[in-house]
């Protein structure tokens, strides 16, 4: 997977500093588990984290804290096992968390066109879905008052500012207006986080719009 | 091999906790870090009870996860940091922090001791200039760790020299991957 679009500093930070809302973070956690150097990245700005934390003024734990956490531990060694293999080799554990099995067996609901998406259960004002797009096709014009993150899990789409594939994320704000269409050939399947609702640009979609919180 | 200026070795604390559960080494570990971070959740906003109640858990989480700290990638200062800040999300915004995938060595591996060595390194490279940095530079980072610095804010320049700790985590992946292949 060679990934060519990546997090930007200013994302990641939010993420190291904790201050994303769920959906977004779901994203970068993702996309994190797909590209190392975004991995690497991340635990740099954790590093700064650390040290800042280190160097807080410290406030005493009430008397007995110890005693209490001790006695709550579990003293059997935990023997590392392997990590998981993924249920699903395109939903790395992140996303698998809240997906379950394979993308296949999630509760899509049909947007017209062939276009298919669920939403995410994540908290916070943010919203997260998955976006299954048939080869080829387009998802329909549109447009966002806030951010929105295209993470691709499979397949690759176009849009007006370049050609996202596996791994690849993309950032747009409001000021992009975009036509992304799934490339020719095996089905495109996204995960995409948005901070407010998608405008479309066409009539039909529109109406559709409130009833699947787009 | 220290982890920080005042020379206890945390990873070798952190190894003990995970290879024979010692209680002695936890209870040293407590009482550096438990204070810190709850300081930590009380200036990113706590309550003094929240964040008593969190550190309490953050500590209790570095016991049970130890076999998933990895001194080539982290010091325990910054493993500690992102265990306090996931939690304080759980806490206080009734939301998640969802993690990366975790990639560890397994029961058999442990990562090359100069590895180890050269991430403590890094660590102390990175306390320092932190020390250096003018004043208002310094707020701007505390801000966007301790407060909530808004999107355009962040997209300020930190300033601060994090390129070769970041090489150094990156080459440490690379090994840990091939590793686990």
């Amino acid at each position: 997977m060679t990934i060519r679009h990546h997090i930007s500093d200013a994302l990641l930070t939010a993420y190291a500093a904790g201050s994303l809302p769920e959906a977004f973070s779901l994203v970068v956690a993702t996309h994190l588990s797909l590209c190392d150097d975004c991995r690497a990245r991340a635990a740099a700005l954790d590093a700064v984290g650390g040290r800042l934390m280190e160097e807080a003024a410290p406030v005493a734990l009430s008397e007995g804290s110890l005693a209490a956490v001790m006695s709550r531990l579990d003293r059997r060694i935990e023997v590392p096992a392997r990590p998981a293999r993924r249920a699903d080799p395109r939903a790395p554990a992140p996303l698998a968390d809240y997906v379950g099995g394979r993308l296949e067996d999630v509760r899509w609901r049909a947007l017209g066109g062939g276009v298919r998406q669920a939403i995410l259960p994540t908290g916070g004002e943010a919203i997260a879905r998955l976006l299954w797009i048939p080869g080829g096709q387009a998802v329909p014009d549109h447009g966002h008052r806030g951010m929105e993150l295209t993470l691709v899990l499979q397949g690759a789409f176009r849009d007006e500012t370049d050609r996202f594939g596996p791994g690849d994320l993309e950032i747009a704000d409001q000021e992009l207006e975009h036509t992304p269409a799934a490339e020719a050939g095996i089905d495109c399947i996204c995960l995409a986080a948005t901070d407010a609702p998608l405008r479309f640009n066409s009539f039909l979609p529109k109406l559709v719009q409130p009833f699947f919180r787009i | 091999m220290t982890d920080k200026s005042n020379g206890t070795d945390w990873v070798a604390l952190m190894r003990a906790i995970r290879d024979h559960r010692d209680e002695a080494a936890f209870a040293e570990l407590f009482q550096h870090f438990a204070p810190r971070v709850k300081g930590f959740l009380m200036k990113s906003g706590s309550t003094e009870s929240q964040a008593e109640e969190c550190a309490q858990d953050v500590m209790a989480t570095v016991w049970q996860k130890a076999h998933l700290f990895d001194p080539s990638r982290a010091s325990a200062a910054t493993w500690i940091f992102t265990i306090a800040r996931n939690r304080r999300i759980d806490g206080l915004r009734k939301s998640r922090q969802p993690e990366p995938e975790d990639l560890f060595w397994g029961p058999d591996a442990e990562p090359d001791q100069a590895d180890v060595y050269e991430m403590q390194q890094e660590n102390d490279r990175l306390g320092r200039a932190i020390a250096l940095l003018p004043e208002a530079q310094r707020a701007l980072i505390e801000r966007a760790f301790f407060g909530d610095l808004t999107h355009r804010e962040l997209a300020v320049e930190t300033g601060l020299p994090l390129g070769t700790i970041k090489s150094r985590i990156r080459l440490a992946l690379e090994r840990l991957r091939q590793h686990m292949s």
